[in-house]
C-alpha cells in the first residue's frame, strides 16, 4: 500500500487486534464513566477484569510468537500511519500496570463510593473516570510505536494524574497539583520540541523506522538531550525531584498508588525506548554515565530525606524518588558499548526494578493508607501498636519494604542483584558501592517504621473507622505479588529479550 | 532581498517584540493584552507559511479562547499582583537569561543544520488522498492517516474537563459554573451577542463543513460554535447547564464514542481498526466530523466556565 | 535566508524567551504565559519542518501541520487545567503561588 511498507521490516500479525484493545478498553471505559458515577462504579469491574485479561493475552502472546507484535493502526504503515507495537518490556508493563489498576480499583472501591439517595459526588465520578484514563494513557504508552502518539499519550497521563494529586481539595494538595502541572508542561514541550526535530531531520516519527536512519550527527545529539530532559522532569529524577514528594504524599492512597507505582514509571519507559530503541547507536559512556550519577544522586538524597521524614506518606514518597534512581544505574550497564552478556543482565535488571517497585510502593501507599484512616494520622513516631490491630495490612507493608531494600525474597532483590552483578562484570564498582549504601538506608527508614509499627501498645489500638478485611486483602495480593517475583526462575524474564534490537556488535558485523 | 522576504522580517521583528513585551512588562493585564496580539500576529506568520489550517486554529484557540481564558483570571487574580512581584533576585535572572541564550542559539544551530533536501511525506500522503475521498490534506492526515492522534485528542478535551470539574467543592458538584450574568437588554454586550451569534454558528458549521475539502475542520469550527455559546452566557441571555445534566454528559462523550465506535466497526469490514471501508471513508469521515462539533464546541466551552460556582435553583 | 529559516529562528527565539519567563517570574499566571510562548515557539519550529517540506505541489508537509493542530488543541486544555487550578488555590487560601512555602495554609489575616 504504502512506499514505506518496504522500510518497515516486522508486518502485521495476528493478535495485534489486541493491542488495539488494550488502548480501546479503558478509553471507552473513561468515556462511559463521565456519565455517571453509579454507571462508572457499577461498570469499572466489568473493565478492569477485560483489561486485565487482553494485557495477559498479550504478555502470553509475546511470548509464544517470540517477536514482537505489530498493528497499523487504520491500514496505513508508517511512515504515513501510526503503528502499535508490543514486545517483551511492553507486555511486562502492560500485565504489571494491569494487575496494579485492578488492585487499585478494589482498593479505591469502599474509598469512593457514592452515598445512598444522591445521585452522585465529587469524588468517585472523579476517581473512577480519572483511574480510566491513566490506564488508556499507560497502555498507550507501553504501546505506541509513533513519537508524536507518545507524545499525546503523556498529556492524558498528566491531565488524568495532576487532579487525582488534589482530589481532597486541601490548600496543600492544590499547591503541589499545579507544581506538579508545571513540571510535567515544562517536560511534554521539551519532549515535543525533541519530536519535531526529529521529523525535520528524518522524516519519521516511527520508532523502529527512526532506528534505522537516525546518526550520529548534532540533530540527534540534541534531541535525544530535550526529549531526554523533558522525560527526567516527567520521571522526578534528582534534581528534577522536588515535585514528587508533596504530590504524592498528599493524594488520596489509591490514587498514590498509582501514582508512584506506575505513572512515574511511564516517562522512564520513554527514555529507554529513545535511548535503546530510537537511537541505540548513539549511546556513548559519557551521557550513560550522567545520567546514572543523578541516578545515584536520586538514591542518596531520596533515601537520606526519607530518613528524616516525620509524617509515613511524605516518606514513602521520598522512598520513590531513591528507587527512581535505581532505574537510572542501568543505562551505562545495558548500554550497545558493554558486553552482550552484561547488556541483558542490566536491562533485566532495571526493568525488573521497574516491575517490582510498582508493586512494592502500591503495596506501601495503600497499607499507609489503610493505616492513616484507622489512626487518623500517619506521624511515624505513633505508630505503636499498629501492628496489633491491623496485621494483614503491616504484614503486606513489611513484604513490599523487603522488595525496596532489596533482600529476598522479593522482586527488588533479584533486580538489584542483577544490577550488581551486571556492575561488577562491567568493571564499573562504583555504582555497586552506591547500591549498597542505597540499600543499607533503606533499610534504615524502613526500620524507622517497622519498629514502632510492630512493638505492641500499652492498650491495644481500636481503629477510628473499620477497616475492611477485603481491602487489607488487596495490600496484600500486591505485596504478594512483588515477593513472587523474587522466587520465579530467570528463564520468564527472557519475556524482557524479546524485540530488543540488536546490540552494536551485531549491527557492524 | 525580496518585498516578501522584507515583510517577513518585518513580521518577525513584530512577533520578537510582543513576545519579549509578554514576557517583561509589569502587569499581567499588560502581557496578557500582549500575549493576544503576539498570537494575532503569529497567526499572519502561519499564513505566510501556507498553513491555512493551523493558522485558523491558532487564531481560533490559540490567541482567541487562551485569551479568553487569561484575561479571566487575570482580573480575578488582580490582587496578588503586588504580593508576587517580582523579587529582584538578579543571579537568578542572570543565569536563567544564560542558559536561555544558550538553548536558542543551540536551537537556531539546529535549525540551520536541517537536512536539504527537507524528508517530506507531502507526497506520500497527496498520493494516497484519492483513496480517501478528501480534498484537504491536513483533514486527510488528521482523520485517516493518523486518526489514532486525532481519537486521543478527542478524548483529552473531556478528561480536561472533568479535571476542571473536580476543583469544585463537594457542596456544590452538580451545579452551574460561572457567575450569573444579569441580562442588561439595553447593554452593548446582548447586541453584540444577539447580532453575531446566528452568523457565528453559520460560519462555524460551514467551517466544519469545508475542512474536509478545504482549509477548515472541526476543531476551528467547534472553537467558533463554543465562542457564541459564551457570548450568550457573557451577555445573561442563556446560563450554564448544570454539570450534573445527564443530557450534558452525553453531548460531550458522543463525538469520541461515535469515532471509537466507527473505529472498531472497522474490524469487521475492512478488517483493521479506524480504516474505512473503500468507497465510504469520506460519508464516514464526515459522519465522525458531525458528531464530533458538538462534543468539541461543548468542551471548549465548559472549559472556559470553569468548575461549579452554585447551585440550579429549584 | 529562506522564510522558513527566519522563522525557524524566530520560534528558537521564542523558546529562549519563554523558558526565561518561565523561570524568572514567581506569579504563576506569568508562567502559564510563558509556557504558552514556549508552546507556540515549538510549534512554530514544526511549521518550519513543514514548509521545508513543501512538494507534491502542496505548499507544505500536512502531516507536522495536523500535529500542531492536535498540539494547539492539547496545549489548550493544559492552560486551562492550570488557570482551573490556580483560581481554586486563590479562592481557597486568597494567595497565587507555587513555592514551597505554600505547603503549609498561610495566615489570612497576613498581607494582602
Amino acid at each position: 500500500m504504502m512506499s514505506g511498507s518496504a522500510a518497515f521490516s516486522e508486518a502485521a500479525n495476528a493478535g495485534g487486534f489486541l493491542l488495539v484493545l488494550a488502548v480501546s478498553l479503558p478509553t471507552a471505559g473513561m468515556l462511559l464513566s463521565v456519565l455517571g458515577a453509579r454507571l462508572a462504579a457499577r461498570a469499572a469491574p466489568i473493565l478492569m477484569l477485560a483489561g486485565l485479561g487482553v494485557a495477559i493475552a498479550i504478555a502470553i502472546e509475546v511470548w509464544r510468537a517470540e517477536q514482537p507484535l505489530v498493528y497499523f493502526v487504520g491500514g496505513w504503515v508508517p511512515p504515513l500511519g501510526l503503528a502499535l507495537r508490543a514486545d517483551g518490556l511492553s507486555a511486562a508493563m502492560l500485565a504489571t500496570t494491569a494487575i496494579v489498576v485492578c488492585a487499585t480499583g478494589l482498593y479505591g472501591r469502599a474509598a469512593f463510593r457514592v452515598p445512598a439517595g444522591v445521585s452522585e459526588t465529587r469524588a468517585p465520578l472523579v476517581f473512577w473516570v480519572l483511574l480510566m484514563a491513566v490506564w488508556a494513557a499507560l497502555n498507550l504508552v507501553f504501546l505506541g510505536d509513533d513519537l508524536f502518539n507518545l507524545y499525546v499519550a503523556l498529556e492524558l497521563l498528566t491531565f488524568a494524574a495532576v487532579p487525582l494529586v488534589c482530589l481532597d481539595g486541601r490548600a496543600e494538595t492544590l499547591a503541589a497539583a499545579l507544581r506538579y502541572l508545571l513540571f510535567a508542561l515544562l517536560g511534554s514541550v521539551l519532549y515535543l520540541l525533541g519530536v519535531g526535530l526529529l521529523y525535520g531531520g528524518y522524516g519519521t516519527l516511527d520508532i523502529v523506522l527512526l532506528s534505522g536512519v537516525v546518526r550520529p550527527e548534532p540533530i540527534a545529539f540534541a534531541t535525544l538531550g530535550l526529549m531526554t530532559a523533558g522525560l527526567l522532569a516527567k520521571t522526578a529524577l534528582f534534581p528534577l525531584h522536588l515535585w514528587l514528594p508533596p504530590a504524592h504524599a498528599g493524594a488520596p492512597p489509591a490514587a498514590s498508588a498509582v501514582l508512584s507505582g506506575l505513572v512515574v514509571k511511564a516517562s522512564f519507559f520513554l527514555v529507554v525506548r529513545l535511548w535503546f530503541d530510537v537511537m541505540p547507536g548513539l549511546l556513548n559512556l559519557v551521557a550513560a554515565q550522567v545520567l546514572s550519577t543523578l541516578g545515584a544522586g536520586a538514591i542518596l538524597v531520596g533515601s537520606v530525606l526519607a530518613l528524616r521524614q516525620a509524617r509515613l506518606k511524605l516518606l514513602i514518597a521520598y522512598s520513590t524518588i531513591a528507587q527512581i534512581g535505581y532505574l537510572f544505574l542501568m543505562f551505562p550497564l545495558a548500554g550497545a558499548s558493554s558486553a552482550q552478556f552484561g547488556s541483558n543482565v542490566a536491562l533485566t535488571g532495571g526493568m525488573l526494578q521497574a516491575v517490582s517497585h510498582a508493586f512494592a510502593k502500591a503495596a506501601m501507599f495503600m497499607s499507609a493508607g489503610l493505616i492513616a484512616e484507622a489512626l487518623g494520622h500517619d506521624r511515624i513516631t505513633e505508630l505503636r501498636g499498629v501492628g496489633q490491630m491491623l496485621p494483614v495490612t503491616v504484614f503486606a507493608f513489611g513484604a513490599a519494604a523487603l522488595s525496596l531494600v532489596g533482600l529476598p525474597p522479593s522482586g527488588g532483590f533479584v533486580a538489584k542483584w542483577l544490577l550488581l552483578t551486571a556492575a561488577m562484570t562491567a568493571g564499573q564498582w562504583w555504582w555497586a558501592l552506591v547500591m549498597l549504601l542505597g540499600g543499607l538506608l533503606a533499610g534504615g527508614y524502613m526500620l524507622r517504621v517497622l519498629a514502632p509499627v510492630l512493638t505492641d501498645a500499652s492498650e491495644p489500638l481500636m481503629p477510628r473507622v473499620p477497616i475492611l478485611r477485603s481491602r487489607e486483602l488487596v495490600v496484600l495480593a500486591l505485596a504478594l505479588c512483588s515477593m513472587l517475583l523474587g522466587i520465579l526462575p530467570l528463564r520468564p524474564f527472557g519475556l524482557l529479550q524479546i524485540g530488543r534490537p540488536p546490540t552494536s556488535e551485531a549491527r557492524s558485523r | 532581498m525580496t518585498l516578501a522576504l522584507a515583510l517577513e522580517i518585518f513580521l518577525a521583528m513584530l512577533i520578537l517584540a510582543s513576545a519579549i513585551w509578554t514576557i517583561t512588562a509589569r502587569g499581567t493585564f499588560a502581557a496578557v493584552v500582549g500575549f493576544v496580539t503576539y498570537g494575532l500576529l503569529l497567526t499572519l506568520v502561519w499564513m505566510s507559511l501556507s498553513s491555512v489550517d493551523i493558522a485558523l486554529t491558532e487564531a481560533a484557540i490559540g490567541s482567541g479562547v487562551t485569551g479568553i481564558l487569561l484575561l479571566g483570571a487575570t482580573a480575578r487574580l488582580e490582587v496578588t499582583e503586588k504580593c508576587t512581584a517580582a523579587r529582584s533576585d538578579t543571579p537568578l535572572h542572570v543565569v536563567a537569561a544564560i542558559v536561555c541564550a544558550l538553548v536558542t542559539i543551540g536551537l537556531a544551530a539546529v535549525v540551520l543544520a536541517l537536512p536539504v533536501p527537507a524528508p517530506t511525506l507531502a507526497a506520500a500522503a497527496v498520493a494516497n488522498m484519492p483513496a480517501v475521498g478528501l480534498g484537504n490534506p491536513v483533514a486527510a492526515v488528521l482523520l485517516a492517516y493518523r486518526a489514532l492522534d486525532t481519537l486521543l485528542e478527542s478524548a483529552v478535551l473531556p478528561l480536561a474537563l472533568i479535571g476542571v470539574w473536580s476543583l469544585a467543592s463537594d457542596q456544590v458538584w452538580g451545579g452551574r459554573p460561572g457567575f450569573q450574568q444579569q441580562l442588561d437588554r439595553e447593554g452593548l454586550l446582548v447586541f453584540l451577542a444577539r447580532l453575531l451569534t446566528p452568523f457565528g454558528l453559520l460560519t462555524g458549521i460551514y467551517i466544519v463543513w469545508v475542512g474536509a475539502d478545504a482549509p477548515g475542520g472541526k476543531f476551528q469550527g467547534g472553537t467558533i460554535l463554543a465562542a457564541m455559546w459564551i457570548l450568550t452566557m457573557m451577555a445573561g441571555i442563556t446560563d450554564c447547564p448544570p454539570i450534573g445534566r445527564l443530557w450534558l454528559r452525553i453531548v460531550l462523550i458522543t463525538g469520541p464514542i461515535v469515532f471509537l465506535a466507527i473505529g472498531l466497526a472497522g474490524f469487521v469490514v475492512p478488517g483493521t481498526f479506524l480504516a474505512y471501508p473503500a468507497g465510504l471513508a469520506k460519508p464516514l469521515i464526515l459522519i465522525i466530523e458531525a458528531a464530533l462539533t458538538p462534543s468539541i464546541a461543548a468542551s471548549l466551552g465548559l472549559l472556559l466556565a470553569g468548575p461549579p460556582e452554585r447551585m440550579p435553583e429549584g | 535566508m529562506s522564510a522558513a529559516t527566519l522563522f525557524g529562528w524566530c520560534g528558537a527565539a521564542l523558546v529562549g524567551l519563554g523558558l526565561y519567563g518561565l523561570i524568572t517570574h514567581p506569579h504563576p499566571l506569568r508562567k502559564i504565559l510563558a509556557f504558552n510562548l514556549i508552546g507556540s515557539g515549538v510549534f512554530l519550529l514544526f511549521g518550519v519542518v513543514a514548509r521545508r517540506g513543501a512538494a507534491a505541489g502542496m505548499g507544505g508537509d500536512p502531516v507536522p501541520q495536523a500535529l500542531v493542530i492536535t498540539g494547539i488543541v492539547v496545549a489548550f486544555s493544559a492552560t486551562a487545567l492550570a488557570i482551573a487550578l490556580l483560581l481554586r488555590i486563590f479562592r481557597q487560601t486568597g494567595q497565587a503561588t507555587v513555592s514551597s512555602e505554600s505547603k503549609h495554609p498561610p495566615e489570612r489575616s497576613a498581607d494582602s
